[in-house]
């Protein structure tokens, strides 16, 4: 099958990652961070996915060309 | 109980999940030009891929939220489901199976069973295994259902209809559309999606409930506080036969060997994942790169569940667990935990996790289905000898049928719950024995057809008069066992009783194998034979360079990580 899986998982934890470290930087201490005991867990969540996001894309079919491969 | 509170930002990344499963199943439609590339993904794709498939699909909604139930219930003995269950089955698969499956070109478990036995064998396990898989998918779709009612908050009315239904349908129709556009490939990649989603959407739930109760050394000293639950962090420690697992033996053997190895190495669910590999060094080492992410579910699914215990012994005052009955409604373990620690934003995140959870179990069922019926029933029983365009089709209508037959069936678990209970418990006494079945006829030429055949139908009738003659501390229903009138035995738990049943099962069915085989004529030549048993079969040489990435040294690094692991939480 043509389709290389490693970019759309690269896509959406990237945009998930992006979404998310924003969130997070624009509600700083806010007081919904005491459920997750004082940690800013979207920050940390978004920052997370989008390295591993990041990575994934790096290693897929857009970076890597299919014929540099073999 | 309050519903979750959702923000705008919650429900985007749902909706961005949404999109890229839908845009996978979109990006597959125009590889699907024949049936072969639709009911068995062209049996192309990469090791890493078909692997974690291999244990997403199995991931589903009912695993991770029963895991973790259990692991409120019986602390970290539940992990042998894992190490001792899961793993020595998976690595026997890809070593000793993989070769008759996928060498066979058998297109389906079932046809496996037709090529070595008969016709009769193999009609038995494709009409079994559909059925089950339907009434499975229904089943799960009802649970997911029934919490979304609970936590989401949403509410809605149209006529008789209300928010219940609109979770159900809605969830089913987005694995429909994935499934119907892409086959079975836009099942397997959309489950190596979900695998990713499913741990990093629980992984903040356990990093922040371990921190919050002191970390391991603080979960020991929490468990402690409660007589009932102390010593739970233990696998080993505290197995006795009055334990609600069983014994010793009920374990390793009913647990680990029989139960086990019937469904990872027989069930055409997961087989179907390894099967769909681009090549047989691939198709062997699916099961084995599944085994490594496998061993470390427990500590995503069942330490939430022991970390919840914890949480109650502490008397942490924003965490709580539903009533049920007398005791805990320990399905609500996952979604309190979610509620009490996931603040907007990481808490769209791990609802995520649990609908890509859902929808990989389901889809895994609806693909598996979709095979079965095409090849093993349709095109062996009804109408054979079309072109390869008309099984495309039928591939395609099939999902469409085998989701609609999953709504109505969750509908019926809605109505009628003790249907349910007795729809499973006929599909426990099946499987129970058919991996007699698959031993016996795998590594020995001499099993016949006839042999295979009542030998399974015997061993679901033993399975079926011992439930007869046992029944857990307690029962209540005859659904639940005793329904012969006398109780001959009681067992600390369904559970238990489930493995002591197993045993039987099998070894009935292995013995009624044996004597009908030697009874009867061999009908199969052993040139017939050759693929699909072990001294017929040419031994397979696996062609990869590096060492440690050959199935056999893989198989030997997994069992040994495995062993690690249950000597650490003895």
């Amino acid at each position: 099958m043509g389709l290389d899986i490693k970019i759309p998982i690269g896509l959406m934890f990237a945009i998930f990652g992006i979404i998310l470290t924003i969130f997070g930087l624009t509600t700083n201490g806010d007081e919904m961070y005491t459920l997750s005991l004082n940690t800013n867990i979207n920050l940390w969540s978004g920052l997370f996915m989008l390295v591993f996001g990041s990575i994934m894309l790096l290693f897929s079919n857009l970076v890597i060309k299919p014929k540099d491969k073999k | 109980m309050e519903s979750f509170s959702l923000t705008w930002i919650d429900w985007t990344i749902i909706l961005i999940y949404f999109i890229f499963v839908l845009g996978i199943g979109w990006a597959l439609k125009k590889y699907m030009s024949d049936a072969t590339a639709f009911l068995e993904a062209g049996r192309s794709l990469p090791a890493w891929v078909t692997g974690l498939a291999f244990i997403s699909a199995n991931l589903g909604a009912l695993e991770v939220i029963g895991m973790a139930a259990s692991g409120a219930k019986y602390g970290m003995a539940t992990v042998h489901f894992y190490w001792i269950g899961a793993i020595p089955a998976m690595i026997f698969l890809a070593i000793f199976m993989m070769p008759f499956y996928y060498g066979s070109k058998a297109r389906s478990v079932p046809e496996y069973l037709k090529l070595r036995f008969d016709e009769k064998t193999r009609g038995f396990n494709a009409f079994s295994f559909a059925v089950m898989t339907i009434f499975a998918s229904g089943i799960s779709m009802y649970a997911l259902a029934v919490l979304a009612k609970v936590l989401l908050p949403i509410h809605f009315e149209l006529g008789p209809f209300t928010e219940f239904d609109l979770y159900l349908v809605v969830s089913a129709v987005i694995v429909l559309i994935y499934t119907y556009l892409g086959g079975l490939s836009s099942a397997i990649y959309n489950e190596v999606l979900q695998f990713f989603l499913i741990v990093i959407g629980f992984l903040p739930l356990v990093i922040l409930g371990l921190v919050h109760i002191g970390g391991w050394d603080g979960m020991v000293e929490k468990l402690a506080l409660d007589p009932a639950t102390a010593g739970f962090q233990h696998s080993w420690k505290n197995i006795s036969s009055s334990h609600p697992m069983g014994g010793v033996i009920g374990i390793v053997m009913g647990l680990g060997f029989v139960l086990s190895f019937g469904y990872w190495c027989t069930n055409f669910l997961v087989v179907q994942r390894a099967m769909a590999a681009g090549s047989m060094s691939a198709a062997r080492k699916t099961p084995l790169i599944g085994a490594i992410p496998k061993m470390f579910i427990p500590f995503l699914v069942i330490i939430p569940g022991v970390i919840a215990i914890a949480l109650i012994n502490m008397g942490d005052e924003l965490f709580n667990i539903p009533l049920k009955g007398a005791g805990y409604d320990y399905d609500m373990v996952i979604p309190m935990l979610l509620k009490r620690y996931l603040p907007t934003g990481v808490l769209g995140l791990g609802l995520t996790a649990l609908l890509a959870s859902f929808m990989s179990g389901m889809a895994g069922n609806v693909t598996a289905f979709n095979t079965v019926w095409t090849y093993d029933i349709y095109q062996s029983y009804i109408v054979p000898g079309k072109s390869d365009n008309h099984y495309l089709r039928v591939g395609r209508i099939t999902t469409i049928v085998g989701v609609t037959v999953s709504i109505l069936t969750a509908y019926v678990a809605a109505m009628f719950n003790n249907v349910m209970d007795f729809l499973q418990l006929i599909f426990a006494f099946i499987n129970a024995p058919l991996f007699a079945a698959f031993l016996l006829g795998m590594f020995t030429k001499r099993t016949t057809g006839h042999g295979a055949f009542w030998g399974l139908l015997s061993g679901t009738l033993s399975a079926a008069v011992v439930h007869g003659f046992t029944a857990p501390v307690g029962a209540t229903s005859l659904v639940k066992g005793g329904w012969a009138g006398t109780v001959i035995r009681e067992f600390p738990s369904e559970m238990a009783q489930n493995f002591a049943i197993a045993i039987v099962a099998f070894s009935v069915a292995l013995t009624a194998t044996l004597i009908i085989s030697y009874a009867t004529k061999r009908t199969k030549t052993d040139a017939q034979l050759k693929g699909l048993v072990y001294q017929l079969t040419p031994k397979t040489i696996d062609d990869s360079k590096l060492w440690f990435q050959r199935p056999a040294a893989m198989a030997w690094i997994v069992g040994i990580i495995a062993l690690i692991l249950t000597i650490i939480f003895w």
